[in-house]
């Protein structure tokens, strides 16, 4: 091998990974620094002092932090439980081959790919108190409005997020169901398991690593989740919805903290990394455990 | 259970479900042909006449003709639209030509630091828009700047004009900028599969008839991974499309892309529903189109992104 060909690898990774260290990693540990120091607007990071730990103490001992942080993890687990429950739910119930199943997983797939501002946008006016499709709808069969981003915000919210994202795991869950062996579903259906069965002890056992690693990635996305609920709700009523990523925005922007803001990002982070870790140990274990099966398979046969 | 015949029930819970994912984007679009006084008065149901009026109010400052019920030009989102196309393509475009060319590094070579490269990948993936805001924030107006005394500071300076020193913030560059770094994780990740199953035995023919790595890349590897870049396209332009947060920080008047119109314009008291919604419309209709032209890339996209960790 000569020096050009060792070069290679690098010339084509370079460009990337520039970009990378630039825009991503920089800013990065830019943060984690900011993130000890007192720090507005209209200093440059260098001009500010250090202070220690005391904006992540700061944050520790904030009502509105904690009360954000509780509506952070509220929202991100509803979510997924239900967007899962109702998603594997749907797969397993029309695995099958319909007619109109293609057209029905195009039209799935729209409301992931609209813009979270004009989702957030679409169920503002769904849900107005007056003019809004549903209190419509309950008042028209006599029932009395719900005040749905008032006093029910924060179940609103998670119904519009329930709406755009149930068809991810559909999908998905749907795509696992249709690799899955059908030796092994065939040899169930002869001894003469009833469809239950099937599904409990043969279809959900053999979907779960996709499932998890499915629900991982939900679970993620679901603490980035910021535009449908500005725009719904903008956090409000009082503190009701505003989960952590939009209070950051608000700290940085209408407080001018940066250095308190940089604090609540790295919470955001660490808290992001030890779910992706979690990820990649998960898929990590799955590959060994499929190579181990494989071994065995091989010796016996 | 999996026999071919489908129970006739299963179709009306299809039409439901095909109801209620596509029922809020139709009322939408039809709320977006709507005066404002038919909405709010609640003449229900599709029999409304429809007009075209808040489309042209949304777009008055790029129409060639004046609409007659506009006096004054207030919504400016003509402007914003052209902004957010030229982000949403030129990022795309980076995003995909840095990312497979790094993919393939990752995947076909092996070098010192390939680990740690995919590895940091890897975990730059999960970095929300909100964390970056603060950062960003700061460099982009402070530390990314050209000093206005410097040489090529003052041959911009004097080009474009302006006062004070060159900065990244309120540029499209600066926008597109970050718009690349966030998306080239997922394009690398999404992309590695893809680039796996192209066989190894190709590659090496082309070598041996005498054609250099890049040559092998950029005309046998890049033919046969055309779904899976179709498939990265699309997320990525998705997601530089409608990204709000980042855009908001760093545009200025001049360089405003559509959510940031959309989302001030709704915080306001009094929201004109009939405008913001053919606004919504036209931001939602390039997303729309790819989704039904090319759902099966968009769904081979969304498998391989979540089976291959």
């Amino acid at each position: 091998m000569n020096a050009a060909n060792r070069l290679t690898p690098y010339l084509f990774l370079a460009p990337a990974a520039i970009i990378m260290v630039i825009a991503l990693l920089y800013p990065l540990g830019y943060m984690v620094y900011g993130s000890f120091r007192d720090w507005n607007p209209a200093q440059a990071l260098s001009e500010t002092e250090f202070v220690g730990l005391r904006n992540y103490i700061y944050l520790w001992n904030e009502a509105a932090f904690r009360e954000s942080l509780g509506v952070t993890l509220k929202f991100a687990f509803f979510c997924v439980a239900f967007e899962l429950i109702l998603g594997v739910g749907l797969a397993l119930l029309l695995d099958r081959k319909l007619r109109g199943m293609s057209i029905l997983r195009t039209l799935f797939i729209l409301p992931m790919m609209i813009a979270p501002v004009v989702v957030g946008l679409m169920w503002r006016y769904m849900y107005h108190p007056t003019v809004g499709t549903f209190n419509r709808w309950l008042e028209a069969i006599g029932i009395d409005g719900i005040d749905w981003l008032g006093r029910k915000a924060l179940m609103s919210v998670i119904i519009a997020d329930i709406w755009q994202w149930t068809p991810f795991i559909f999908i998905l869950a749907l795509a696992a169901l249709q690799s899955l062996p059908r030796s092994a579903l065939e040899a169930a259906r002869i001894d003469g398991a009833t469809p239950w069965q099937l599904i409990w002890h043969i279809k959900l056992p053999l979907m779960m690593p996709v499932l998890i690693v499915t629900a991982l990635l939900r679970l993620i996305d679901a603490f980035k989740v910021l535009e449908v609920i500005l725009v719904m709700t903008e956090g409000g009523p009082g503190l009701s919805t505003e989960i952590v990523a939009l209070r950051i925005s608000r700290t940085a922007v209408e407080f001018r903290e940066l250095g308190v803001a940089a604090a609540m990002s790295n919470y955001l982070l660490i808290l992001l990394m030890i779910l992706t870790i979690g990820m990649f140990a998960f898929t990590r274990l799955q590959e060994l455990r499929a190579t181990r099966a494989a071994k065995i398979i091989q010796q016996e046969g | 259970m999996q026999s071919d015949r489908p129970n006739p029930a299963f179709y009306p819970l299809l039409a439901a479900l095909i109801f209620m994912a596509v029922g809020p984007i139709v009322l939408m679009l039809a709320n977006s042909f709507k005066l404002d006084v038919d909405i709010i008065s609640g003449t229900s149901g599709l029999f409304f006449l429809p007009t075209i009026q808040n489309y042209e109010t949304a777009l008055c400052d790029v129409l060639w003709y004046e609409p007659e019920h506009l006096d004054f030009c207030q919504f400016k989102f003509g402007g914003a639209f052209i902004n957010s196309i030229i982000i949403a393509l030129v990022s795309t475009a980076l995003t995909l030509v840095l990312g497979c060319m790094a993919a393939y590094a990752l995947v076909r070579f092996r070098f010192m630091g390939r680990d740690a490269a995919s590895f940091t990948t890897l975990m730059v993936r999960m970095v929300p828009p909100a964390v970056l805001l603060v950062p960003v924030f700061g460099l982009w107006n402070n530390d990314f700047c050209i000093g206005k005394r410097t040489w090529l500071g003052e041959l911009i300076r004097d080009s474009f004009g302006g006062r004070g020193d060159v900065c990244l913030e309120g540029t499209h560059s600066g926008i597109i900028l970050i718009y690349v770094a966030m998306n080239l994780p997922f394009v690398i990740w999404i992309l590695q599969s893809f680039i796996v199953q192209v066989p190894r035995s190709l590659e090496e023919a082309a070598r041996v008839d005498g054609a250099g790595p890049f040559q092998v890349f950029f005309q046998i590897v890049l033919p046969l991974i055309k779904p899976g870049l179709a498939a990265a396209a699309i997320f990525t332009f998705r997601i530089a499309w409608n990204e709000y947060l980042l855009a908001s920080a760093l545009s200025d008047r001049d360089t405003k892309t559509v959510p940031i119109l959309i989302v001030n314009n709704v915080s306001e008291f009094n929201i004109e529903w009939g405008v913001i919604m053919a606004t919504g419309m036209l931001l939602a209709i390039p997303p729309i189109i790819f989704t039904l032209f090319a759902s099966r890339q968009i769904i081979t996209g969304m498998t391989a992104g979540a089976v291959k960790g």
